[in-house]
């Protein structure tokens, strides 16, 4: 059951991404040219039902399933990495028109052209690991 | 089942996809797909490359193990639970693309014209597919998570940085959409 309900929980994630299109390079393309609510309707709804179900998980003080206090990581103080980051983050996903979800999903969906997009976010995420302390943070 | 079979629409792709953020938070994990690409390279072998790399990706495994569902939802979705509708994209989006050489868009999840093996063996294609991963890749670890651990997760979180990495997400791909593509695709 330990890593079974990590499985299930990727089969529902790829289902779902495919079902909602947001696996498709059209529908991004779309986004970017503000031409289409669906995107933002997903990642507008997702953001609101996540707020109010991380506010209720903090005010329960749920435990997880392991019984153990739930904690969310905070993220480091910065401006540079983020919005440099981010800015080279989205150049990528409006021209592959994959982030790191999809690539995988759609691998599955049988576009084994895909491989060639994971192997350049491998060798990507590599490059970052070589060269991140002369970077800006 | 036919409403299974079509398209869903985004009020229920959203809160779905809200639901496995929570799910993996009750799980004792958090959401966030490119670490496993980070994880990737430790198994590679990059550790001897960079102190970054050095970690028990074996911590990892669940993460990769949702790699492999995500996997095999993919298949599950085209195979049993889709009805072959086409993507339903504003008239406008499909004679832009039809501008910059892409016909038929919405026919399928992606355009042909980047990823069949033929455009993605020329060597524009590879530059594409390869650049435009490697772009995702260092992008992604630089600005510390992508669409699922800043986007999704951390706007839910209230976390003000993940607000500023999804500005960046947008100005990128803006500037790729509106000012790049164009160039790349040459109209």
């Amino acid at each position: 059951m330990k890593t079974i309900k990590f499985l299930l929980v990727g089969i529902f994630f790829g289902i779902v991404l495919v079902k909602s299109e947001a696996v498709s390079w059209y529908r991004i393309f779309e986004m970017f040219k503000f031409q289409s609510f669906h995107m933002y309707g997903i990642i507008g709804s997702a953001v609101i039902i996540g707020v109010i179900s991380i506010w209720l998980i903090k005010r329960t003080r749920v435990k997880s399933i392991e019984g153990h206090e739930i904690e969310l990581p905070p993220k480091e103080k910065s401006i540079v990495r983020y919005i440099l980051g981010g800015t080279i983050f989205g150049f990528g996903w409006a021209l592959a028109g994959a982030c790191p979800g999809p690539m995988y999903i759609l691998v599955g969906t049988g576009v084994l052209t895909m491989l060639l997009v994971i192997a350049g976010a491998v060798l990507g995420t590599f490059a970052y690991g070589l060269i991140k302390d002369k970077l800006p943070h | 089942m036919e409403y299974l079979l079509q398209p869903w629409p985004w009020y229920v792709s959203g809160p779905l996809i809200a639901l496995t953020m929570v799910l993996l938070i009750y799980f004792g994990k958090t959401f966030g797909m490119s670490s496993n690409l980070r994880t990737l390279c430790a198994i590679g072998g990059a550790g001897k490359f960079s102190e970054f790399f050095k970690f028990d990706w074996k911590g990892e495994r669940w993460n990769l193990t949702i790699v492999l569902g995500a996997v095999i939802g993919g298949f599950i979705a085209v195979t049993f639970l889709s009805d072959g509708s086409v993507i339903a994209l504003n008239p406008q989006t499909v004679s832009d693309l039809g501008v910059l050489g892409f016909s038929d868009a919405g026919n399928t999840l992606l355009p042909p014209e980047i990823y069949s093996w033929e455009s993605a063996l020329s060597a524009a294609g590879l530059v594409i597919l390869i650049g435009g991963g490697f772009l995702v890749g260092f992008g992604t670890r630089y600005a510390g998570g992508c669409t699922s651990g800043h986007a999704i997760t951390g706007l839910s979180n209230l976390q003000w940085p993940s607000l500023v990495a999804v500005v960046g997400f947008f100005i990128g791909g803006l500037i790729m959409t509106h000012y790049l593509l164009p160039i790349i695709f040459g109209s």
